[in-house]
């Protein structure tokens, strides 16, 4: 049996990715702020699937509890992890983030500080044990930067090239690190807001993260197509790509 | 920042399964229950409507003048027992779920409607019912309880002990009593996965009538389908299809070893390149021309002359949801849509109503495809509910202009002057005295929709239409 942690579980595309990884078989604890939005999500996995799920709280920014919080996890599930699927994350206005230090701070802290130093205690335990993975939901957005989410946008192209550079560090000693990389997601985040263009679900990532966790894949772009428009974008001339006004 | 402001809706189009009537309504999809009662006590429309998975046919999950409320994000399952066969979930559960994870451990949905599509907050508030009516009820029968956010803010747990009236009311209610968040249901145990069915082939209604009820009692499920455009001596020519669940015995060879489809993670393993199975749909709105009489009359005729008297062992999804393997198949009546009248007859009359039916029909120049004719058992406590004792005809008829609407207000009639009622579920234009002269509970159901939701927080296209709410009420 395999048991992964799922952090940000409560979020629409971690619920989604716990479902489809309760639904290949893993045992998992989810993780995330609310305990009882944690506990109906565990009940619904156990229910559905007949696997093992429990329930761990998770406070991004006090950092001083990260360096027990991983053994905690192998506490609840009674037996040590095998893997990590971070999940969580901020998205302030551009516009919001820009005027208050202070807003603009704290989403590179949840989406950067907290997520780099909670891999590292995860990544300690699994050099122990030379197997595992690591894997993380980024964004599109960190490709680069647009003028619409610069500050967002940055705590992603932060998070990819440190994930990209942590698997480097694990790769000889056999964890693999995945960097999900998700466009424009149907979830309560964007429901609601003037739509940009192809919207895909929280199931189709959740698919593609398994596969791409299954296949060890270093970047996986969810829808597949992004990949391309990203290609396209990173290697467009800066001067067209400040005219696309995006 | 009151919880209001943080909900946002969208302002879209939307429609039933039918495609017609269209209503652009504010859509609001709530997270949690907490999300639920902050809109029905804040939200700034005026009335608001749950909406499962859209699959009623006319404008009973539609507000234009208010808000839909989507269920969709309450999805969980809260906890199955396999000794009893109980499974409490959310609202926003759907059949294909429940049969999704509990048929590979032998359980089933007692309750087989011809989609399972549906989630268990919309069953309920249909009272939905299926092609073993006869011997099993409606869903009510299977509904141990639910919690209900009434329009007082208050969440009620119903049960036929508890909150009886709150129970009998919503139970067929349309969504009008409050939003269905929780629901314990009670499944049956099957013995496979598979289905035994036979089908016999009648020339003429009364060849068909006589047969449902000859051997009825050896079938637990039982559907007719009647070519609609038959006239005279063959009026009512008609396919029986009935069935069992099948007895591992009964299968042959690999199936008898393994009668239930494996669950789905250990099928991961298996196959973990297996490809995806692609599945059937209809990819945009087919013209609106495309089923037209002539194209239906040539179809009813294939479809009699391809289904000889037969048997077959068929899987529960293939043969209960024949449909659902085409996606969106609705489109297939083009933009226009279609517009589906089900009706019951009480046995006594059942026959000379159906005859007045099927003779109105055939002599309109319209036509339908999917004619089914079944028969219902025991009435529902529901106080709106559809099914009573008798044989229930439904037809689907593309929405070809004003001259359905005129028909369907004739078939009202006969199915009035026959004591029978038409379906809320299916029903996208009956009238306000054709409806209260059709449900003979409506003054008890009002009368609990005042004590449950005072100030009428909850109504819906149909609901304003049928003179349940709104300023004429």
């Amino acid at each position: 049996m395999t048991t992964v942690v799922v952090v940000g579980a409560t979020s629409g595309i971690g619920e989604a990715i716990g479902r489809e990884l309760a639904s290949a078989g893993f045992d998992l604890v989810l993780a995330g702020r609310e305990r009882t939005r944690l506990e109906a999500s565990a009940r619904d996995l156990e229910t559905r699937f007949g696997i093992r799920a429990g329930v761990q709280t998770f406070e991004a920014l006090e950092f001083d509890a990260h360096d027990t919080w991983t053994e905690k996890c192998a506490r609840i599930a009674g037996v040590p992890i095998d893997g990590m699927v971070l999940c969580y994350g901020v998205m302030e206005e551009e516009s919001v983030a820009a005027a208050d230090g202070r807003i603009a701070r704290s989403m590179i802290d949840v989406n950067f500080s907290s997520a780099v130093c909670l891999l590292d205690r995860m990544a300690d335990d699994l050099k122990k044990r030379g197997a595992g993975f690591l894997c993380a939901v980024t964004s599109v957005a960190g490709d680069r930067g647009r003028a619409s989410n610069a500050h967002y946008a940055a705590t992603k192209a932060g998070l990819s090239a440190y994930l990209s550079g942590l698997r480097g560090q694990l790769a000889p000693v056999g964890v693999s690190v995945i960097d999900v990389r998700p466009g424009t997601i149907d979830t309560k985040l964007t429901y609601g807001r003037p739509s940009l263009f192809l919207i895909s679900t929280p199931e189709r990532v959740a698919k593609d993260t398994l596969r791409g966790i299954r296949r060890n894949r270093a970047v996986v772009y969810t829808p597949g197509f992004w990949r391309i428009i990203m290609f396209l974008i990173r290697h467009l001339p800066d001067f067209l790509f400040r005219r696309l006004g995006v | 920042m009151t919880e209001t402001t943080s909900q946002r809706f969208v302002r879209r189009p939307l429609s039933g399964w039918g495609g017609t009537p269209i209503e652009e309504c504010d859509v609001y999809r709530p997270e949690t229950v907490a999300e639920f009662r902050a809109l029905v006590a804040h939200a700034p429309q005026a009335t608001l409507t749950p909406r499962g998975c859209g699959r009623s046919y006319g404008d009973a999950a539609l507000n234009g003048t208010g808000a839909v409320m989507l269920s969709e994000r309450l999805n969980r399952m809260v906890s199955f027992d396999a000794e009893t066969g109980v499974l409490r979930c959310d609202a926003a559960v759907t059949l294909s779920n429940i049969i999704e994870h509990f048929l590979p451990i032998g359980f089933f949905f007692p309750v087989t409607p011809g989609t399972k599509n549906i989630s268990v907050g919309g069953a309920i508030a249909a009272d939905v019912h299926g092609k073993n009516h006869n011997s099993s009820g409606s869903m009510s029968a299977c509904v141990r309880g639910f919690k209900l956010l009434t329009g007082r803010d208050e969440i009620l747990d119903c049960s036929r002990v508890d909150h009886p009236e709150a129970f009998w009311a919503t139970v067929g209610g349309m969504g009008l009593t409050g939003v269905i968040l929780e629901a314990e249901l009670q499944l049956r145990s099957v013995e496979s996965a598979f289905v035994q069915a036979e089908n016999e082939r009648f020339a003429n209604l009364d060849q068909l009538l006589e047969r449902m009820e000859d051997r009825d009692a050896e079938f637990e499920y039982s559907v007719a389908w009647v070519d609609s455009l038959a006239r005279g001596a063959s009026l009512g020519r008609s396919v029986l299809t009935r069935a069992n669940h099948a007895s591992p015995s009964a299968l042959s060879g690999r199936l008898r070893e393994q009668p239930f489809p494996d669950r789905q993670h250990r099928q991961h393993r298996r196959h973990r390149r297996r490809r995806r199975r692609r599945r059937l749909r209809v990819p945009f709105y087919l013209p609106n021309a495309t089923l037209n009489p002539v194209s239906i009359k040539v179809l009813n005729a294939l479809f009699y002359a391809l289904h000889p008297a037969s048997t077959w062992i068929a899987g529960c999804d293939e043969f209960f949801y024949t449909l659902d393997a085409i996606e969106d198949w609705n489109r297939a009546y083009g933009r226009q849509g279609v517009l589906q009248y089900q009706c019951v007859i009480p046995e006594a009359e059942a026959r000379a109503g159906l005859i007045a039916l099927l003779e109105t029909f055939a002599s309109s120049g319209l036509g339908s495809f999917l004619t089914v004719l079944k028969s219902l058992g025991g009435a529902s406590k529901g106080l709106l509910s559809f099914p009573m004792p008798g044989k229930t005809l439904a037809l689907d008829v593309p929405n070809s202009g004003p001259e359905v609407r005129e028909l369907f207000r004739r078939l009202d009639e006969i199915v009035l002057q026959h004591g029978g009622r038409t379906y809320l579920a299916k029903d996208a234009c009956m009238s306000r005295e054709t409806f209260e002269r059709m449900y003979p509970r409506l003054d008890e159901f009002r009368e609990a929709k005042a004590i449950l939701d005072p100030a009428s927080r909850f109504a819906s296209s149909l609901s304003d239409r049928l003179g349940l709410t709104g300023s004429s009420s």
